[in-house]
C-alpha cells in the first residue's frame, strides 16, 4: 500500500506538470475555434499551418521568423562572446575568478521581467530606438552567461598545458586558440549555444519591453496579443505543439552529448 | 664568451609578487650537451626552463640564444621545442597529427611530413601507432608521442620539463637509457629538469643543482657527487654522512673526535668546516694498523645490492656505512677512510647573525619579534644593532605561539651527533639551529632565544 501510494505520488505529479501540454496536443487535432470543445479528429489545423490558410497566417510566420532568426543570431554571438570570456575568466586569479564567476550568474536568476525593464530603461537612457537590434542586443545579454557556464567545466577539464605546446610547437597565440582551445572545448560551446537558443525562443518579458513600438512581434508576443484580441487563433494550438516537440528533442540532445563526453573522461 | 655556447642566462632574476624565484642566475649551456636542472620543487627550476622557453620573461638580466638577446622573441618564434611534464598531447587529434602538428603550421609538404613523421615514430619505437587516439595510449607510449611531437621539428634544443614522473620506476629507467641515446643520436642540446637526483646522475653531461632561487653547485654527474661545495648538494645528491670538522693544516681534517688525512688545502690552519664522507667510502678492515677508529654496529639493513648499517662511534658519533658484506648488530668493527674520499666544504655559516633595533636597554627587536637581552648600557632606544646567536642557543618550542616569533622546519641535516636546522620564520628570516631533538621537516616551532645568548654589538654606521 505504501508502495503504491508512493509511485502515485510521482505519477499525479508528472500528470499535473504535462496536462496543459497533452491538452494543448490533444486539442490540436480538432478543428473547433473554442478551446476545449472537441469536434472530432481532424489535421486541418497542421494543413492551415502548413498551407498558410488561416486568418492573420502573414503576421504569424513572420513572428515564427523573428523568432528563429533573434535566436539564432543572439545565440551564436553569445557563444562568441561567452566563449571569449570564460577562458579570460579561467586565466583569472583565484579570488577574482570567484568574484567574477558569480556575477556572470546573477543574471541568470534576475527574474526576466527587472532584467527587461532594466535594458528598456539603458537602451531609452542612451538614446537608441528600440526594434530588432535591442531585442538582439537583450537576447546577448541574457544568452552569453549560459554560455560562460557550460565553458568554464571544459576548461577545467583541460590539460593547462595543451595551449602552451601548441605555442611551443609553433603556433601563434591566435592559431593556438583556434586549432586547439576551440576543439577542446567544443562540446561546452555547442551546449550554451543550444541553451541560449532555447532561453532566446522561450523569452516573453525581456523582448516585450525592448521591441520598441515598431509592431516587431516574435512568437510569445504575438500570442500575447493574439490571446488578447479575443481568443487563441486555433492554428497556434498545432503550432505549440511542434515548438514543444522541437525543445524536448533539443533537450535530449543535450543530456545525451554530455552523457557521452562523460564516459571517456570516467574510462581514463 | 666561448663561441660554443648555445644558451647564456646572464643575472637572471624572477619575482612571483613578493616572491623571489630566481635570484641573480648566471648560467651557460654548450651546443650538444645534455644539462639537468636539478632541485627540491620550488627551487625555481621550472621557472629556468619556462624563462628560456619563452613562457615568461624575466624581471631582470638578459637571455642569449647564440650570442643574441632573444628576449623580445615569443615561444612559438624560439628555435626549441618542449617535452612537458604531463604530455600535453592534443586529445582531439591522434597520433600523426599529434606529431604533425607544428610541421603542418609550417606549411610543410604532405609528403615530406609522412617521411618525417615515420622517422620520429622510428626514433621513439611507437612505428604502428599512427592512427591510434592518443587518449587510448599508456603513459610511457603517450610520453613517447609527446617527445616525437617536439623532435620532428628539429629543434636547436629540446627542453624536458621533468618528462618521466608520471611514470612507474621501471618505465622511466627504460626511458631513461632511450633518452640518453636519443640525445647520442640526434647530437641536439637537450635540457632537463627534474627533482630526481639519480636521473640526473644517469643522464648529465652536466648538473646545475639549484636550491631557493640560486644556482648551487654546477658540474658533472663525478663532481657533483664526489666534491659537493656545500652541505646542501651533498645531501641532496645520494646518500652522504654530513659532519662538522675542523681543518688542522693543509690536508689534515679533524673530525668524529679523531684526525684523518685528506687531499685538501689551502683552508688555513684550525678552521671550522663540514666535511663529507660517502657511506661507501668508509672501510671495514681486519688488520689494526689500517683502523683509524673503531665503531659498534647497531643496525643493518639489506637494500638489494649492499647492505646499508649505522654505527655508532667510540667518540659517540652515528655513521652510515654501505658495504657488500653485512656485519652484524652488536660487532665492534674497525674503520678507515681514504683520503681521497673525504670531502671538505667551507662551513657556510659559524652563527646566526641578525639586524636588529633596540626597542629599550633590555630588549631588542629583529626577525619580527622583540627578544629579551641583557642590559645594554651604551645603547639606547632605537638604535641599530648587530644580534649574533650561536646554533646551539636557540630554542625550539613545541608551540608556536609559546615562541617569541613563529616559524617551521625548512629544511634538517644529521651531522652524527645532533641535527642541524633550517628554520623559516612566518616573516620570512631564516635561522639556523644545532639540536639534539628530532623534528621533522615542515614541523611547526615557536623560537626563542635565552637573553644571555644574545650578543649586542652596535652597528658600524654606515
Amino acid at each position: 500500500m505504501k508502495k503504491f501510494l508512493a509511485k502515485a505520488y510521482i505519477y499525479i505529479l508528472l500528470v499535473l506538470l504535462y496536462a496543459p501540454l497533452i491538452f494543448i496536443a490533444v486539442f490540436s487535432f480538432t478543428e473547433s475555434k473554442v478551446l476545449g470543445n472537441w469536434t472530432g479528429f481532424s489535421t486541418r489545423l497542421y494543413a492551415n499551418l502548413f498551407t498558410g490558410n488561416m486568418q492573420g497566417s502573414s503576421s504569424l510566420l513572420s513572428a515564427v521568423e523573428n523568432t528563429l532568426l533573434i535566436a539564432l543570431i543572439s545565440a551564436l554571438v553569445s557563444m562568441l562572446l561567452g566563449t571569449i570570456a570564460a577562458v579570460g575568466i579561467y586565466n583569472l586569479r583565484n579570488r577574482t575568478r570567484q568574484a567574477v564567476t558569480f556575477l556572470n550568474n546573477i543574471p541568470m536568476i534576475n527574474p526576466d521581467v527587472i532584467t527587461g525593464v532594466s535594458l528598456f530603461l539603458l537602451f531609452v537612457f542612451l538614446h537608441i530606438s528600440q526594434g530588432y537590434t535591442t531585442v538582439i542586443l537583450a537576447h546577448i545579454s541574457f544568452g552569453t552567461p549560459y554560455v560562460v557556464l557550460s565553458v568554464l567545466p571544459k576548461l577545467a577539464q583541460m590539460n593547462p598545458n595543451i595551449y602552451e605546446a601548441a605555442l611551443d610547437l609553433g603556433a601563434t597565440p591566435s592559431q593556438a586558440f583556434w586549432k586547439v582551445l576551440v576543439p577542446q572545448l567544443r562540446p561546452g560551446m555547442i551546449s550554451g549555444f543550444i541553451l541560449a537558443f532555447t532561453m532566446s525562443l522561450d523569452d516573453f518579458a525581456v523582448t516585450f519591453f525592448t521591441r520598441g513600438t515598431i509592431g516587431l512581434d516574435t512568437l510569445s508576443t504575438y500570442i500575447y496579443t493574439d490571446a488578447r484580441k479575443g481568443g487563441l487563433t486555433p492554428e497556434l494550438r498545432p503550432l505549440m505543439t511542434l515548438i514543444f516537440l522541437i525543445i524536448l528533442v533539443l533537450l535530449l540532445v543535450i543530456n545525451l552529448r554530455s552523457a557521452r563526453t562523460k564516459t571517456p573522461n570516467r574510462a581514463r | 664568451m666561448a663561441g660554443d655556447h648555445i644558451i647564456d642566462l646572464k643575472h637572471v632574476s624572477k619575482r612571483f609578487g613578493d616572491k623571489v624565484v630566481l635570484d641573480d642566475i648566471n648560467l651557460y649551456i654548450r651546443k650538444g650537451e645534455f644539462v639537468t636542472l636539478l632541485g627540491p620543487s620550488g627551487c625555481g627550476k621550472t621557472t629556468t626552463l619556462r624563462l628560456i622557453s619563452g613562457f615568461l620573461a624575466p624581471d631582470e638580466g638578459e637571455i642569449l640564444l647564440n650570442g643574441k638577446d632573444i628576449s623580445g622573441i615569443p615561444p612559438y618564434k624560439r628555435p626549441f621545442n618542449t617535452v612537458f611534464q604531463r604530455y600535453a598531447l592534443f586529445p582531439h587529434l591522434d597520433v600523426y597529427d599529434n606529431i604533425a602538428f607544428g610541421l603542418k603550421l609550417q606549411k610543410v609538404p604532405e609528403d615530406e611530413i609522412d617521411k618525417r613523421v615515420g622517422r620520429v615514430l622510428k626514433l621513439v619505437s611507437m612505428s604502428d601507432y599512427e592512427d591510434r587516439d592518443v587518449e587510448s595510449l599508456s603513459g610511457g607510449q603517450q610520453q613517447r608521442v609527446a617527445i616525437a611531437r617536439a623532435l620532428v621539428n628539429q629543434p636547436e634544443i629540446l627542453l624536458l620539463d621533468e618528462p618521466l614522473a608520471a611514470l612507474d620506476l621501471k618505465m622511466r629507467k627504460d626511458m631513461q637509457i632511450e633518452l640518453k641515446e636519443m640525445h647520442r643520436k640526434l647530437g641536439i642540446t637537450f635540457i632537463y629538469v627534474t627533482h630526481d637526483q639519480e636521473e640526473a646522475l644517469t643522464l648529465s653531461d652536466t648538473i646545475v643543482v639549484m636550491n631557493e632561487g640560486k644556482i648551487q653547485q654546477i658540474g658533472t654527474p663525478t663532481d657533483i657527487y664526489n666534491e659537493p661545495v656545500n652541505c646542501f648538494v651533498a645531501d641532496f645528491i645520494g646518500e652522504s654522512n654530513i659532519l662538522k670538522g675542523r681543518m688542522l693544516r693543509d690536508r689534515r681534517v679533524a673530525f668524529i673526535k679523531h684526525e684523518f688525512d685528506c687531499v685538501d688545502e689551502g683552508f688555513g690552519e684550525d678552521v671550522p668546516v663540514d666535511v663529507v664522507v660517502r657511506p661507501e667510502d668508509i672501510y671495514f678492515t681486519t688488520d689494526p694498523a689500517k683502523c683509524q677508529f673503531k665503531a659498534t654496529v647497531n643496525s643493518c639493513i639489506f637494500k638489494g645490492v649492499h647492505y646499508e648499517m649505522w654505527v655508532d662511534t667510540d667518540t659517540g658519533y652515528e655513521l652510515m656505512i654501505q658495504d657488500y658484506d653485512p656485519y652484524e648488530v652488536g660487532t665492534e668493527v674497525m674503520l678507515y677512510i681514504d683520503p681521497d674520499d673525504i670531502q671538505v666544504m667551507h662551513k657556510e655559516r659559524t652563527r646566526n647573525v641578525f639586524d636588529g633595533k633596540m626597542v629599550d636597554e633590555t630588549h631588542v627587536e629583529m626577525i619580527g619579534g622583540v627578544f629579551e637581552c641583557l642590559p645594554q648600557p651604551g645603547l639606547s632606544g632605537g638604535e641599530n644593532v648587530k644580534v649574533e646567536a650561536t646554533f646551539e642557543a636557540v630554542d625550539l618550542l613545541d608551540h608556536q605561539e609559546d615562541g617569541v616569533v613563529a616559524g617551521e622546519v625548512h629544511f634538517l641535516l644529521y651531522k652524527g651527533d645532533h641535527y642541524h636546522l633550517t628554520i623559516l620564520t612566518d616573516e620570512g628570516y631564516h635561522l639556523w639551529v644545532d639540536t639534539n631533538d628530532i623534528w621533522d621537516k615542515g614541523d611547526l616551532v615557536g623560537v626563542n632565544i635565552a637573553a644571555a645568548d644574545l650578543k649586542i654589538t652596535k652597528c658600524d654606521e654606515a
